[in-house]
């Protein structure tokens, strides 16, 4: 992506070197210029639906509020990360979601980062935000799209297909490690975990018993790395 | 006579001979069917012309066509050639109008057009007055075609701009001919036709797709039903002039599920076009290979947008992506990729047909060619029209709308569907165009236009459509998923008389964050109907919120009903038609309505004869 020709740009008035084919947030990181992010991760394709990340971007006269983690470089351009428009933006959405989950850490802290003390809708009581970081997750890096976005508008929602236990999920549990309110339940107990309804046996190490990982999980390893069938007999440690 | 047509020549042989076989001077019927013919049963009018015509042994051809425009006087027919105009056609008609006018050449008279303002009888189609300001470039077409006959296209001269393109014209002169023409995208953006085309050629790619967005979605809306409906060729023939341009080779057309007709139509004239080698490899000898496949979209508002549809198209769920990078440059598959509305691709062969000097005659200087809009709402005549770019929204409404219902007073027009804005009075000598509206806060949209009378509440209007949009988001973004649905919650509280001073403020301040902060164009124009309700009609918004009323009388909260003793006569009209039994008294004296009960229903209101049910 970043062997691209050089450009030069401005970020809040500071002018900055970069190549062709990199998005503004990664150029404003790279250069410890602070953008908030809620569905960014630099492991994950950028998907641009938080809005959080917004700036403003400017050329030939022309202004637009745009996704920085999306938004490309060029020669020329001028982003602002903190004009009027863009906090405008940034603080709604910040307070629409903190009207949405209320009772999450995660969504109160960043509400308080804003100086939203009360949001002005009626609060909810959800525990998602939507970022999609766990369906992306699950597509992107573990690569079986066990979840997905369900529906659309107000009833969208992330969940397994009809809502039952997937054939495809592996019970990795990366869709929780990564979910930022931790709406994503795992349960382990007595040898066995349980996510997204289904129950995963736990496989223990042979000569330790140390606990693994999931049968399906260890299994899709070996299948996509090619390791041998006995790869996971035994914990790393007593490898 | 073999069907494949192998050259321009073989094209204009088979064009002369169709053309003797349907003599100018021969008398047959147009019977328009339509999604909305046969909502009003025209079918029943077609097949009972024919059967009674068969047996009368009379030498008439009867035949089905698109819709033609002035749906509210569906069932009608059309007698070809002089053009008389029947309406309100009844299976019980059709022996007066073999026997009377198709045999003695006498009119009936009870059929025929009555001008509402001098109430005077029109025989002929095209003398009708709100036919006269229209300008029918695209729905001409609808009057002489069997859509499910591709010899009645080509007996127009349909293919003829695509054999000129093919063999007189390179690719680029047919890009400089679009962009000459001013053509601009008629799915509402008005984004200029030919400079797209112009970006997808340049891209870098062996595979270019061009794909025809048929996903119509706003409510009330049906110009691209009723064009790929009445003439599905002429959005082929625009499609395969573009594809050479452009440099592709495959087209597709998504068309919304909820279009059975238009498919059917649309599926028959591709294959249609392929057997005469319209379609295909080498097309009319051209060495120039193309094909057009056809996918059904499950329905969802949001998948209009382009590259919803495109998602969509690939199998993913509908949902539109940053478009920072063009889809001339990465559209289908990562492909170049040019998407024209139905409306657009169809507007392609009547340019190169008729020519730029004829095509840049219509409309004003930014806005080249007609539109069809779809005009609904409290006018005497709804149903498609179609008129120059540029024509005032006042002779659209009263001219050919023929003003507004009942008599009452104009309030508002709609016109870009939901995402487009509510205009006043003011606005009523405002060109139609994309520029005119967008500056007034609406759009020009894909072609809906709604008109509201001193019935409709703005609040509540405004509300409506809110309401559309919030179930329409797609939900990938939070400013569209959460900021709408919020915007409507606002609206309810001023709506049910819970709003404060605040209120105005915050539903403006959401507003600009909204069209500001949201990913695609749909939560970037969700907002309008609030931001030009609140603009133009600001007295409703003050009236809800400070005095508690609403003035149309439409917000349940804000109005009460009450009988007034000294106009009830005692009639009992209204005691059986109240559900909940709230109105009580005896024959001859004045009722009682119990306002506690009361759900304001307004049935009461509807059936009393003498004004004595009160809305306050």
């Amino acid at each position: 992506m970043s062997d691209g020709k050089t450009v030069t740009l401005t970020i809040d008035g500071k002018t900055i070197r970069s190549r062709e084919g990199m998005y503004v947030l990664e150029v404003a990181r790279e250069n410890n210029i602070q953008i908030p992010t809620l569905c960014y991760h630099e492991s994950l394709a950028p998907s641009g639906s938080c809005r959080l990340c917004v700036v403003e971007a400017k050329r030939d006269n022309s202004s637009r509020i745009v996704a920085s983690c999306l938004y490309p470089v060029s020669d020329g351009l001028e982003i602002l990360t903190n004009s009027e428009r863009v906090l405008a933006v940034r603080k709604l959405v910040v307070e629409l979601l903190y009207a949405r989950c209320p009772n999450v850490p995660f969504v109160k802290n960043l509400a308080n980062e804003f100086g939203i003390k009360e949001p002005r809708f009626a609060k909810e009581n959800d525990d998602c935000i939507l970022c999609g970081l766990c369906v992306r997750a699950c597509d992107e890096i573990v690569g079986v799209k066990a979840i997905s976005m369900v529906s659309r508008g107000a009833k969208k929602e992330v969940n397994t297909p009809f809502g039952t236990a997937s054939d495809v999920c592996i019970g990795c549990a990366t869709c929780a490690y990564i979910c930022p309110t931790k709406r994503i339940k795992v349960e382990e107990k007595d040898g066995y975990r349980k996510i997204w309804y289904k129950k995963f046996k736990i496989v223990n190490c042979r000569k330790c018993g140390f606990p693994i990982g999931p049968k399906e999980q260890l299994s899709y390893f070996i299948k996509i790395a090619k390791l041998p069938d006995n790869f996971y007999d035994l914990c790393p440690s007593c490898r | 006579m073999e069907k494949i047509i192998k050259t321009p020549d073989d094209l204009e042989r088979r064009r002369k001979k169709l053309l003797e076989e349907r003599q100018p001077s021969r008398k047959w019927i147009a019977v328009p069917c339509g999604t909305c013919g046969l909502a009003n049963r025209s079918d029943q009018i077609l097949e009972g012309l024919k059967t009674y015509i068969k047996k009368a042994k009379v030498d008439v051809e009867v035949k089905k066509t698109g819709c033609q425009g002035l749906c509210e006087s569906l069932p009608k027919i059309i007698i070809h050639p002089e053009k008389i105009f029947y309406q309100h056609v009844k299976p019980s008609d059709i022996k007066n109008i073999v026997e009377e006018t198709l045999k003695k050449n006498s009119l009936v008279e009870e059929l025929l057009f009555r001008d509402p303002g001098t109430g005077n009888t029109i025989v002929k189609f095209d003398d009708i007055p709100i036919m006269k300001k229209q300008h029918r470039l695209l729905l001409s077409y609808h009057e002489w075609i069997d859509p499910e006959d591709i010899d009645d296209y080509i007996a127009l001269s349909g293919y003829t701009s695509l054999a000129k393109v093919l063999f007189t014209m390179k690719p680029d002169e047919v890009i400089e001919i679009i962009k000459k023409s001013g053509l601009r995208g008629r799915g509402g953006a008005g984004f200029p036709t030919g400079i797209k085309w112009e970006s997808c050629r340049k891209a870098t790619g062996d595979i270019k797709y061009v794909i025809c967005n048929a996903d119509e979605g706003d409510p009330g809306a049906y110009m691209d039903r009723a064009l790929l409906e009445g003439n599905p060729h002429l959005v082929i023939e625009g499609m395969i002039i573009g594809a050479y341009a452009i440099g592709a080779q495959q087209g597709y057309v998504y068309v919304r599920w909820e279009y059975p007709l238009a498919l059917k139509n649309l599926i028959k004239a591709i294959n249609s076009a392929r057997e005469y080698g319209l379609l295909g490899k080498n097309i009319l000898g051209s060495g120039f290979d193309f094909d057009i496949g056809v996918n059904r979209g499950g329905g969802a508002f949001v998948c209009g947008e382009s590259t919803a549809l495109m998602a969509s198209m690939e199998g993913k769920p509908g949902e539109p992506r940053a478009k920072y990078i063009h889809t001339v440059e990465k559209g289908l598959y990562n492909r170049p990729t040019t998407l024209n509305n139905v409306e657009t691709w169809a507007n392609v062969p009547i340019i190169i047909e008729r020519g730029l000097e004829y095509y840049t005659s219509i409309g004003n200087e930014k806005n080249k060619g007609t539109k069809i809009f779809s005009l609904a709402g409290k006018v005497n005549y709804t149903g498609l029209i179609e008129v120059p770019l540029g024509i005032k929204l006042r002779d659209i409404i009263f001219d050919i709308g023929g003003g507004i219902k009942e008599n009452r007073k104009f309030k508002a027009v709609q016109t870009g569907g939901p995402l487009g804005g509510i205009l006043g009075e003011k606005h009523l000598d405002l060109p139609v165009d994309f520029d005119s509206l967008s500056k007034v806060g609406s759009m020009m949209g894909s072609g809906g236009m709604i008109v509201m009378d001193e019935t409709n509440c703005m609040v509540d209007v405004a509300k409506y459509f809110l309401r559309f949009l919030e179930e329409e988001s797609c939900g990938k973004c939070v400013p569209c998923r959460e900021g709408v649905r919020r915007m409507r919650e606002v609206l309810d509280e001023i709506s049910s008389g819970r709003g404060n001073d605040a209120y105005i403020q915050l539903l403006e301040e959401m507003g600009s964050a909204i069209m500001d902060g949201s990913l695609c164009a749909l939560g970037g124009s969700a907002p309008n109907p609030v931001m030009t309700t609140i603009k133009y009609f600001p007295e409703e918004y003050h009236s809800h919120i400070y005095n508690r009323k609403c003035p149309a009388g439409v917000c349940k909260d804000l109005i009460t009903y009450s009988i007034d003793p000294d106009k009830c006569n005692g009639c009992a009209a209204c005691i059986p038609v109240c559900p909940e039994k709230c109105i009580t008294g005896v024959k001859n004296k004045p009722h009682i309505l119990d306002p506690v009960n009361c759900i304001k229903c307004g049935s009461c209101y509807d059936v009393c004869r003498y004004d004595a049910v009160l809305r306050h």
